[in-house]
């Protein structure tokens, strides 16, 4: 607590031993623009050795030089170190600071933190992923993790919904993923343009006919907070156990670490008790406006 | 309470206490007046401390008035909290260096310093220790604080006299306390006997005790010292009934009552700002001019805020009801979720520092009455 | 003939219904199939049939100056398209266009209109099942309506 100059040669974890609000810096490594708002920066640590480990689900906080921090879903593979991958949209000051940035420039890290989607609890069971708009990137770890075991699940359903063709992330991975014959895709859009050949309707109606068994299934579920509660009462109409069905919750932070009271919601902090919750723990929430 | 280690020390004496703590190198905190009210600061002698003065205080309102007695503690209790030296309102955590395309940190220069607080309330040593575990204990806690609470040296202070927003003994805070500090006193004034009724609750007070002159008390010494602490139990000026208040809140989640409440109340926040418990903060990135260094600042923060809690579509509690809601349920229900105790110690500050002077013993009954 | 009362009465949408109400209804059915791009029907045309989609994908969609052609909804393999045929003053409100080769059974709704204005259990059992479709199509039309993912690519 007393080092009075600080080179960034320590691993994360070292970090949060002497205070959890210092960060990591990580370098731009390359930036892929997703749709008109929306983009991902790939990240490598500065420091040598950078060795972060991450459970799907969980978030980094995010530093802009002399801007903010803002909490950012981790949406690149588990399985591997580096690089670092964010997906975000450009809706504030800092994530607006964010699009500007260039390959080379830095930010800061802290993290990871937060709870993580079922992945190992889901093993022998269907999984059956609802994604809305956005709500790709903190699920695509999912997809790695499990498509890295796949004998370890039964039937695995990918349903993604935006708002036309043109907001989908990921487009060359969905094409991937939909030709993969130990994966089902379904993909729909809000509204759509006459060259748009497949699917149009809000994402709940993909799920009555997906293929998978709702008696034996862990759903997850991730997007805008009405479209989590539409896929929700859907898939219990449908039969699936709300103890095997999670969301994730969004809200602001500024700390990340449960000290600054902000994403509180109800008797909850979303930053260590979520932001991935059960269902049933979390479906008060969903009625009580304002909490 | 083991009776036969309690002492008493003369109030001609008391200066020594302040000696005794210098010589051991504690920066020493404690009430003050100021401003027309008795505040927490530093201080170097017991002449300091507010001596012949005693407060009155309402829902709204804070007087401070003469005393006819001269006691040191007769006061009540001010709106400085113990907090504003643990915790302070506003820091700087760190501060980065630009270089080249990345940029450096150089953490705050911290040097733990030895406090001591003399004049500690049972319901502030309460409060303390409930901050412990949010700041302290938890899985990422604040370096500094942890330091500061290490190095603390606490003279509490028995109440006698409790005020009439006091209601420590609905919520298992005092009037008395029983562990937790280094030393306590029970001040007594008996007209021509004014003397300290002292007890030693660690190594450390032991060893400040010690230089101190002092005398082994007498049993009836004893005696009053409990019993007038015993009166003021009796003597609370509200209670607030906490029988299954937890689950009536959380099932009135949507009673109206919370409108009518709202009628009256500004959000101006200064409940939060007095609380002992209360520890939201928020964190201010900035740079200065020329771009080269940047900060990281905290600062206190309340959750009457509009845009305390928000998402990138707009404020969650945007209306003025929710935004007393939370505080409300989060001080009495969610805490106790949370934390495993109530976050409220019943000092009665938000009732007195409340511009309109809401209370909140009477919100929560209303609360209970109408569920 | 006899196919088409074996694939009625084993679809959901006709669970629980009469034996005798379900050869009624294959009384006014036939196969159908459209070509990639083939329009079912117009809008503002006379709606005087529903459809069973057994293979295929169809496009709901309008037509909007300056925009083109917009796509409200998808209807496949298994779902009912057309309601309009039961709700004066029964014209179509829609384009529908075979995105791809669509088969479909279609059911002559004039001629089951008339047939339950005669038979009111007949009209009952149509009426309970396509208050289900129209009850859903409005919820999912709200949720669509909310544009609960903000702002568009274009």
């Amino acid at each position: 607590m007393f080092m009075a100059k600080m080179q960034n040669k320590s691993k994360t974890s070292d970090i949060s031993l002497i205070d959890p609000m210092l960060v990591q810096a990580y370098t731009i490594q390359r930036v892929v623009r997703e749709t008109f708002d929306t983009f991902s920066l790939e990240l490598e640590p500065q420091s040598g050795g950078g060795e972060f480990k991450f459970a799907p689900g969980q978030f980094n906080m995010l530093y802009v030089y002399g801007v903010g921090e803002v909490p950012i879903s981790i949406s690149g593979d588990p399985s591997k170190e580096t690089p670092l991958i964010h997906t975000t949209r450009a809706v504030g000051t800092v994530t607006k600071a964010m699009k500007n940035l260039k390959v080379g420039d830095t930010i800061g890290i802290r993290g990871p933190y937060g709870s993580s989607w079922p992945v190992k609890e889901a093993e022998g069971y269907d999984v059956v992923i609802v994604a809305g708009g956005i709500g790709l990137a903190p699920l695509r770890p999912v997809l790695y993790y499990l498509l890295q075991r796949r004998n370890k699940y039964g039937r695995i359903v990918l349903l993604y919904g935006t708002r036309t063709p043109e907001d989908m992330l990921y487009r060359k991975q969905l094409e991937k993923w939909r030709s993969r014959f130990d994966l089902e895709t379904y993909l729909t859009v809000d509204r759509a343009t006459g060259s748009w050949r497949g699917n149009v309707g809000v994402v709940t109606t993909l799920i009555g006919r997906a293929p998978f068994d709702p008696l034996h299934s862990v759903a997850v579920v991730c997007g805008p907070e009405i479209m989590m509660r539409y896929t929700v009462l859907e898939l219990l109409k449908r039969g699936v156990d709300e103890e095997k069905t999670y969301i994730s919750m969004e809200r602001n932070m500024k700390c990340g670490i449960g000290l600054c009271g902000h994403c509180q919601l109800g008797s909850s902090f979303v930053c260590k008790d979520g932001p991935v919750y059960r269902y049933d723990n979390i479906k008060h929430a969903f009625t009580m406006w304002e909490m | 309470m083991n009776n036969e280690s309690k002492s008493v020390i003369e109030r001609k004496d008391f200066q020594a206490l302040f000696d005794a703590l210098s010589a051991e190198g504690y920066k020493i905190s404690g009430p003050t007046v100021r401003d027309n009210a008795v505040i927490y600061d530093e201080i170097g002698s017991a002449e300091e401390l507010p001596i012949g003065w005693t407060d009155h205080q309402e829902g709204g309102s804070y007087r401070l008035t003469k005393s006819k007695k001269k006691t040191l503690f007769g006061f009540i209790l001010g709106p400085y909290t113990w907090k504003k030296l643990l915790y302070p309102p506003e820091k700087k955590i760190w501060e980065a260096q630009k270089s080249d395309r990345s940029f450096e940190i150089v953490e705050a220069e911290s040097k733990p310093i030895k406090q001591a607080f003399v004049g500690v309330r049972p319901c502030e040593l309460k409060a303390i220790g409930i901050q412990d575990k949010i700041l302290r204990d938890g899985q990422h806690s604040d370096p500094e604080y942890g330091a500061l609470r290490r190095n603390l040296f606490i003279v509490a202070v028995n109440c006698t006299n409790p005020g009439n927003n006091c209601f420590c003994v609905s919520m298992n805070s005092g009037p008395g306390v029983s562990d937790g500090f280094d030393l306590a006193l029970t001040e007594m004034f008996n007209g021509k006997d004014h003397y300290f009724v002292i007890e030693a609750g660690s190594r450390a007070g032991k060893k400040i005790l010690e230089k101190i002159p002092h005398r082994p008390a007498k049993p009836e010494e004893l005696e009053q010292a409990e019993k007038a602490v015993e009166r003021a139990a009796s003597k609370m000026g509200r209670s607030l009934d906490m029988k299954g208040l937890k689950e009536i809140l959380h099932n009135n989640f949507d009673s109206h009552y919370w409108g009518e409440i709202a009628k009256r109340c500004l959000t101006c926040g200064n409940c939060t700002m007095v609380c002992p418990t209360c520890f939201c903060c928020n964190i201010e990135d900035t740079t200065n001019l020329g771009g080269d260094r940047a900060e990281r600042r905290r600062y206190w923060d309340t959750c009457y805020s509009v845009d305390f809690s928000y998402i990138h579509g707009g404020s969650i509690r945007s209306t003025d009801y929710s935004r007393y809601r939370q505080w409300l349920m989060h001080k009495i229900a969610y805490w106790q979720d949370q934390f495993g105790t109530p976050g409220c110690v019943g000092c009665g500050r938000c009732i007195t520092w409340c511009p309109v002077g809401i209370d909140i013993t009477e919100e929560a009954g209303a609360i209970r009455e109408k569920a | 003939m006899e196919n088409l009362e074996r694939i009625l009465t084993e679809h959901p949408f006709l669970t629980g219904m009469d034996k005798k109400h379900i050869q009624t209804l294959v009384g006014c059915a036939s196969n159908v199939a459209f070509k990639e791009g083939e329009f079912i029907f117009k809008e503002g045309s006379d709606a005087d049939s529903f459809y069973f989609i057994r293979h295929g994908r169809v496009q709901i969609e309008t037509h909007v100056p300056q925009k083109g052609a917009i796509v409200i909804r998808s209807r496949e393999a298994g779902e009912i398209l057309g309601w309009s045929w039961l709700v004066p003053p029964y014209k179509w409100h829609f384009d529908a266009r075979a995105v791809e080769l669509t088969r479909a059974i279609v059911l002559d709704g004039k001629c089951l209109r008339d047939k339950c204005e005669d038979d009111h259990d007949l009209g009952y059992e149509i009426m309970k099942r396509f208050n289900l479709i129209i009850a859903e199509r409005l919820e999912q039309t709200r949720f669509q309506l909310m544009d609960v993912y903000g702002k568009n690519a274009k």
